[in-house]
This record gives C-alpha cells, structure tokens and sequence, in this order.
C-alpha cells in the first residue's frame, strides 16, 4: 500500500524533526507499529495511523493556539488581559467537533472489529495453551501433533545474570524457541487458545493476534498468512518470573513442506510413545533426567537443585525428593495446585518423566538409589 | 484569635486534629513515598538500560514494577491530593477547619501502618536478591497473584489504604457540603473544592469494589473458595472485571484534583477568569460519569463478546469529548490574557501540553482493534505516565509551588524552581516518549530483558529517567529551603490570585476562619 508507506516516512520524518533530530541517524531507531502480513495485522495499522493523523493535527491546532498566546499574550510584552468568559456558542462548537471526530474514527473500528473477532470460519485448528513458561501446541486435526514450544536453549544461557554472554551475538536473542508451530500459507489457521496455570496472552504482531490464555477458558481467535516466512512474538501478559522468557515463532510454509513436517511430527511421537513400556537402565535414566530437569524444572528449582528460599522448593535434601516415590510421582505428574508447580502429565512422555524423577532423587546428594520406570508413571 | 493550646514535639503530630497538619503529614509522607517508588523505578531503568540481565533477577524486576506501580498510586499520588485537600479546601471554603477532625487524624495514621505492611514482605525471610515481595503487577491479576506465599501482607494493607481513602473522602465530602461560609454556593466554589467533592464520591463508590476483589482473593486463597479459580468453578476473567471496575475510576481520582489545580494556577498567571467555570464543573462530572461505565477497555484481548467490545469501544472513545472541552477551556483562558510564567504557571503549562498527549495516546488505545496491537506493550506504559507523571504528578509539583508561600510564610526560590522545573521537563519526556515507539515496535510492558533491536531507545529511555529522578531532589532542597527562610511572601502573595486562601496572612495562622467570611 503506496499511501500508507507515504505516510510512514512523512510521520518518521515528523517525529524525527520534532523531537530526536540528531538520534535518527541510527537506522535502528524504529518508531511505527507495522503493518505486518494480514489483512487484520494491516487494518489494525491503518487505524492506527487514522487515528495518530487526526490527534496530530487536532494537537498542532490546541498546541498553536497555546504556543500563540504564549509568545504574544504576555505581560512582558504589555499584553493587557482582556476578560471575557463563558460564550455557549464557543463551547457547543468545541463539543461537536471532537464528537464528529470521533464518530468519523468509531465507523471504521466497527468494521474491522466485526472482521476480526468473526471465528467461524476457518481451514485447521491449533490448539495453543500457555504454561509456565512456555507454550503448548495441539494440532487438533492431525492426531499426535503436540509438542512443547520454549526459549532456544543459546538464549537461555546467554538471559541468565553474570552469564558473561554478549547478548548481541546469540541470532534472535530471546525471540527463537525450540519447537517452532508450523502451518501452511494461504490457509485460515483457527487457534483456540488457554492455559494451563496463570493468564498469559499469545502475541505475534505480523499476523495481528494477541489473545489471553486463560485457564479453563478456551478464546477463540485466527489468522490467514499468503506470505511464506518466520514470524516472531512473546507472552503479553505478565505470568509469573520468566514471562519474558516464553516467546512464540511461527513459521508459515507451502502446503508441500506443511504436510512433510507433520509426517515427521507423528513419526516421531510413535516412537516415543514406544519408549512407555520399555525399561531403562540407571545410567541411561539419569542421562535423560538431567536434560530433562535442566529444561523444565531448572527454572524454578534452580540448576543445582537449590531452589529459591521463600519462593520455590529446593530438590536437594527436600522430603518430597527423598521421601515416598509415590508422592514424588504424584506431584511431578499431577502438580501442586494453587502454586506455580505444574502437572507434567501432558507436557512430558512417560519417559522422560521416569528420567527426571529418578534424576531428582539420585542428583543434588539425594543418594536415595531408587529407580523409576516409564511402566510405573500411572 | 485566642492562644490555643496544644501539645508540641512528636505529639503534636501523633495526635493533632488540625486540617493544616495533617495536610503537612500527607504531603511528606507522599514525598518519601515518591522517593521509594522512584528508586525502584531507577532499578527498572537500570536492568533495562541494556539488553541481557544485568543488574536483577527476573523476579526481582517483577517485584520493582509491582511495587513501584503500588506505591507510587496508593502511597504517592493519592494521599499527596488528600493532603492539598487538607490543606486547602477549608481555607478555600472558608471552614475553620476539616468537618471530621478525630478521624482526619486517624485517616492520615493509618497510612504509614498501611505502607508498612505492603513493603514487608520484601524482607521477610528467604533471599531480598530473588524478590520474594508480591511480583505480580499492581494489578495483581489472579490467578497468578494467588500463587504468591505472602499473599495476606498484600491483602490487609490494601484494606487499611481503602480504609483511610473512604474516611478521608467522608470528611471532604462533609466539610464541603456542610461547612461553606455564608455566601459560598456551589456554583462559587473554586474548581479545586469542586474536583475534590466529585473525586471523594468516586473514592466512596470504588474503594469497597477493590476491598470486595482482595476479600475473594483472601478467601480463595486461605479459606478454600473459588472465585478466581476455574477449577472451583470460578472465573479468572470476573477479578479483571471487579479490579478494572475499581480501576478506571481510580485513574480518574488521580486525574480529577490535578484538573482543579491546574484550573486555579492558569487564571492566577493569566490575570483572566477561567473561561467556562461552569462548563469545566459540567464536564467533570461528565468524565466521573464515563468512568463507571468503560471499565473493561483494559480487557479487550481477554475474549469478550463483540458486542461487548463495541460497546466499551464506544464508551470509551466518548471521554475524549469532556476531556477535551477541559483542554480547549484552558487553552481559552490563556488566550489574550496578560501573562507572567512563575514556576507553578510553567508545571501548569506544561501539564497542559503533555497531559493532553496522555490523552491522544488514550484516545489510540480506546480504538478496539488497534488497541489488539498497544496492549501490554511499553505504548501503553507510555500513555499512563503521560497521564500519571506529566499529568498528576506535574500539577501536584506545580501546586506545591504555587501555594507554598501560603503555607510557610516565604517565597521558595524562583532559580531553583524553575531549574527543576526544566530539567525534569526535558527528561521526562526523554524518559517517556521514546516508550511510544518502542511499544510501537513490540516490546511487550513488565519484562525484565528484551531483544537488541529495542536497545536504542531503551538506553535514551533510561537516561532520561536517571536525569528525572535526580532532578527531584533539587524539589526537595527547594522546600526546605523555602521552609526554613526566605523572601517574605504577602498574603495575596501572587497579582492575579483570586480565592479566600489569599485574604488571610502568610503563613497561613494555625487556626483560620474561625468566624465565618462573607463572600459577596
């Protein structure tokens, strides 16, 4: 759209003018909203801008009026002060005004809110919940298609404090995840989206949708992306210690490459599911456990099990870890609730849960040498 | 006037009932807590300053805003605008003294146990590095403020603030209705008293909501009920609905006083009448109207029905209307008015300008579909501090200068206000307008790190807000200089002032207006 990228660099080179004149150098110096790839992503940018122009100029008129007599109505300048007050006639017109302004805005919002929350349509549905802190994705349509989307594991260790890593060198710092949501372009994508625990809010500006995740509620909300490429966003809402730290990539890709990608997905969660009636050794347990506890548990309990005094449980030493394997498998599995520890049930297989329990219970000088297989995760 | 007795020392303030001390206890207090809620504000700017974590752990950030965002509206903001009512609506009424004194007195000493309370459990037990104080945002949305393990700290301080807030607004509601001077009808009221009666009624009417939301949250939390939890058969989405039902009203009981300060300063430096005094008083109550009415636009992403968004859209985009008749009255009493820039008429000024900018920023996230895009992001962050730090918080400074003389019997040093004055002008707005773009360009609101392409205006953001912090120290060297000696002021002390405030001596007497004014 010519006019709007017209306005663009007019309002760049406004706001450059007006206030940073020097800082704009820098071409990294961004100032607009974009007006990313779909039609809702692009109506929400020209209503911004409507809107931005209207109290741009409606600001020029009151600040000039202001400016006006603040130069010239002075005492300084022998300016006499004349001392008229009240006129109904000035103050109907000055009501009028901003209500006419107003409706010239509420006409075009109508329409592209009506446009935007219509769901009933659509090609696929994902299924999106928000877990502390990371995202879930269930293709619903394509039977095992579900995996954990969290923070790539280099900006993980380069987000930690004293990590001594120059964040400028890890690629998309703090916006890439390990499991990325795939979806076909040209396609109405559906999500239907929750959570698991606290709100959180799924936000990926390119494609238009920020929508709460609320647990035990399920909104509703879609897009529809013609152009192939990887789109980037973050949780919005605040959830808890590392709500800064569960982004969301989505990558959109030709029908071919959609439909490869889930062969591969599925292929993959046969095999795991595989692993659910096989026993393991010790050594191989504990190997798994440690990947496993440094991905999803680290977080909280801390990398050496420590914890955090007065907010999150420590691993070493603690009476769950040591004490009764059934509750230990209790509370990894079906979690805490009203506390942030999660069920793992439907975040990790049975495998990994077994690795990581017998990880808890053997790692941080807990010697307890108990073994826990994926059989026994009920 | 009779030699009145009264105790001295530390039990002159535990105990006085006199409007004017308690005036001067609320707007100390308020000022320390200006200071605490701006260090922690310097913490944030500080983590912020660079991309990677630097200075905090992530729960710690979490814990900075949370309380920075609590104490500067409960324990800055608020009680700084009773204390100017304290102060100022008697003497502008011409009432010898505030209709309730007793409670006066115990409505101020509640605050410091209130405060207390709130700022706690950061030191309880456990790490102070890891922020074990409540880290769940000011708003402190369920369910995940019920996570939280000191949850009842929070609760009953919130409670104690509601408490003082409900009996400091009974007694202005009371002293202005009851205890005018003969003379003194509504309609002759000056805007402040007039701004002040309508903000105490919203106080009346919202404060009981927010101590309904953190009763459920006590109860879900300790006695086993489910308001807020689905699992219970509760609903999430209901807190948002009570809190925000609390909380858009709330945002206009700290915006209210500011417009009657403002609208007493610009007249005083204008040397002309407020241009529509009645249409001003119409339109507050319009505003205090609205606000009931257009809670949920902070929700919009929350999944409401259509028709629900449009009708909160609609609602909400109607504010614009009586704000900006307030704007363009103001505008209109300036204009060909006769002049002189003396530091309140700069904060007022200057309030005018950016709050207005506030304002257009409101009017943006009152667009539904946009407001998808602004929500949670540093744009709306942006906007409530153009309405909170230019708007409340400049016409707060800006009134403090304008009636201080009255209050000490000196005039504060013009060179020092009007220092102050322009540093934390031209760093506010380093500090804040550059949190347009970079919401702008997505960096969502309470995150303690981000991506290195919002690093640039992250890092001038930061500058400025180093600046700004610093330069309200100079505020506090100004008053206490100003307390401690100076020019003697007059007792009209300004050539345009117009109000009973100024017919009586500077410093004003302990007791004033013992026999009742005629006002003609």
């Amino acid at each position: 759209m010519s006019a709007s990228k017209t306005i663009k660099t007019l309002s760049r080179l406004l706001c450059a003018a007006l206030l940073l004149g020097p800082a704009i150098a820098n071409a990294d110096y961004e100032l607009n909203l974009m007006p990313g790839v779909t039609e809702i992503s692009q109506m929400q940018y020209d209503l911004h801008m409507l809107v931005l122009w209207l109290v741009t100029v409606v600001g020029i008129l009151v600040f000039g009026v202001m400016i006006y007599s603040i130069i010239k109505h002075r005492k300084s300048k022998g300016a006499q002060a004349a001392q008229f007050h009240e006129s109904t006639t000035v103050e109907v017109i000055w009501t009028i005004i901003p209500f006419a302004i107003l409706v010239a805005i509420a006409v075009p919002a109508t329409k592209g809110l009506l446009e935007m929350e219509d769901t009933s349509k659509y090609d696929m549905s994902i299924k999106v919940t928000g877990i502390q802190w990371k995202w879930e994705y269930d293709y619903i349509d394509e039977d095992g298609v579900k995996f954990i989307s969290q923070l790539d594991e280099a900006s993980e260790n380069a987000r930690k404090l004293g990590s001594g890593v120059d964040v400028t060198t890890v690629e998309n710092y703090l916006l890439d995840v390990d499991n990325p949501i795939v979806v076909p372009s040209n396609k109405r994508v559906r999500l239907l989206i929750t959570a698991a625990d606290v709100i959180h809010a799924w936000w990926v500006p390119d494609l238009g949708v920020k929508r709460d995740a609320i647990p035990g509620f399920i909104n509703e909300s879609w897009f529809y992306a013609e152009k192939e490429g990887t789109y980037r966003g973050q949780c919005a809402e605040l959830c808890g210690k590392d709500h800064g730290f569960m982004p969301i990539v989505v990558k959109v890709v030709s029908q071919a490459d959609y439909d490869a990608w889930v062969a591969n997905q599925k292929a993959a969660a046969s095999a795991s599911a595989a692993e659910d009636t096989k026993t393991f050794g010790m050594d191989e347990l504990m190997a798994r456990g440690k990947g496993v506890y440094d991905k999803s548990c680290a977080a909280c309990h801390g990398p050496t099990g420590a914890g955090v005094p007065g907010v999150f449980p420590a691993m070493a030493g603690s009476k769950i870890t040591t004490g009764d394997i059934a509750a230990h498998i209790d509370i990894v599995v079906n979690g805490k609730p009203g506390t942030a520890m999660a069920a793992y049930r439907s975040q990790l297989s049975k495998a990994d849960l077994a690795a990581v329990i017998t990880y808890e219970r053997n790692a941080f000088g807990n010697k307890t040498g108990d073994v826990v297989q994926p059989t026994d995760i009920k | 006037m009779s030699d009145h007795h009264h105790p001295t020392g530390i039990k002159r303030w535990l105990f006085t009932t006199n409007h004017k001390d308690i005036g001067t206890l609320y707007l100390w207090f308020s000022f320390i807590m200006l200071l605490i809620g701006g260090s922690m504000a310097m913490v944030i700017r500080a983590e912020l300053f660079e991309p990677g974590m630097q200075v905090v752990e992530p729960n710690f950030f979490n814990m900075m805003t949370t309380m920075h965002g609590l104490i500067m509206v409960f324990g800055a903001i608020m009680p700084a605008f009773v204390g100017f009512a304290n102060w100022l609506v008697p003497m502008m009424v011409g009432a010898p003294d505030m209709a309730l004194p007793r409670m006066n007195n115990w409505s101020f000493w509640i605050l410091p146990f209130a405060g207390t309370m709130l700022l706690m459990p950061m030191f309880m037990g456990g790490d102070f590095l890891q922020g074990q104080g409540p880290a769940f945002g000011w708003t402190f949305y369920e369910p995940l403020s019920g996570q939280y393990n000191k949850l009842g700290f929070f609760i009953f301080a919130v409670h104690l603030l509601g408490f003082s807030s409900i009996m400091g607004s009974i007694n202005i509601i009371a002293t202005i209705l009851n205890m005018r001077a003969p003379g003194m009808t509504l309609m002759k009221m000056p805007l402040f008293v007039w701004t002040w009666l309508i903000t105490a009624f919203l106080l009346i009417a919202v404060m009981p909501v927010l101590a309904g939301a953190v009763t459920m949250m006590l109860t879900d939390k300790y006695f086993g009920t489910s308001f807020f939890d689905a699992a219970g058969g509760g609903d999430p989405v209901l807190f948002q609905h009570v809190f925000w039902f609390f909380g858009h009203p709330e945002v206009y009981i700290m915006i209210l006083p500011a417009f009657g300060i403002v609208s007493q300063i610009i007249p005083t430096f204008a040397r002309k009448p407020l241009f529509g005094y009645a249409s001003m008083v119409y339109a507050t109550a319009a505003i205090a109207f609205l606000s009931f009415i257009v809670w949920a636009h902070h929700m919009f992403t929350v999944g409401m029905p259509v028709a629900g968004e449009l009708y909160f859209m609609y609602a909400t985009v109607m504010i614009a209307v009586p704000t900006a008749v307030k704007v363009f009255n103001w505008a209109a009493t300036m204009w060909k008015g006769s002049m002189t820039f003396e530091t309140p008429m700069l904060w007022a000024i200057a309030f005018v300008f950016l709050f207005t900018i506030g304002g257009f920023t409101g009017l943006m996230l009152g667009v539904a579909p946009a407001d998808f895009q602004y929500h949670d992001t540093y744009f709306v962050v942006a906007h409530f501090h153009y309405v909170l730090v230019t708007g409340a918080l400049f016409a707060l400074i800006g009134g403090v200068y304008y009636w201080l003389p009255k209050w000490t019997g000196n005039m504060y040093s013009e060179k020092l206000g009007k220092l102050h004055f322009w540093l934390s002008t031209i760093s506010v707005n380093v500090l804040f307008f550059p949190q347009h773009f970079i919401g702008l360009e997505g960096m969502p609101r309470r995150i303690p790190d981000y991506n290195p392409m919002f690093a640039d205006w992250n890092m001038i953001s930061s500058i400025g807000g180093f600046v700004f912090g610093a330069s309200q120290l100079i505020f506090l060297y100004t008053v206490i200089k100003c307390i401690r000696g100076g020019e003697k002021a007059t007792d009209q002390v300004w050539e345009g002032a117009e109000g009973l405030e100024w017919t009586i001596p500077s410093p004003a007497p302990y007791h004033t207006f013992e026999t009742a004014p005629e006002v003609k």
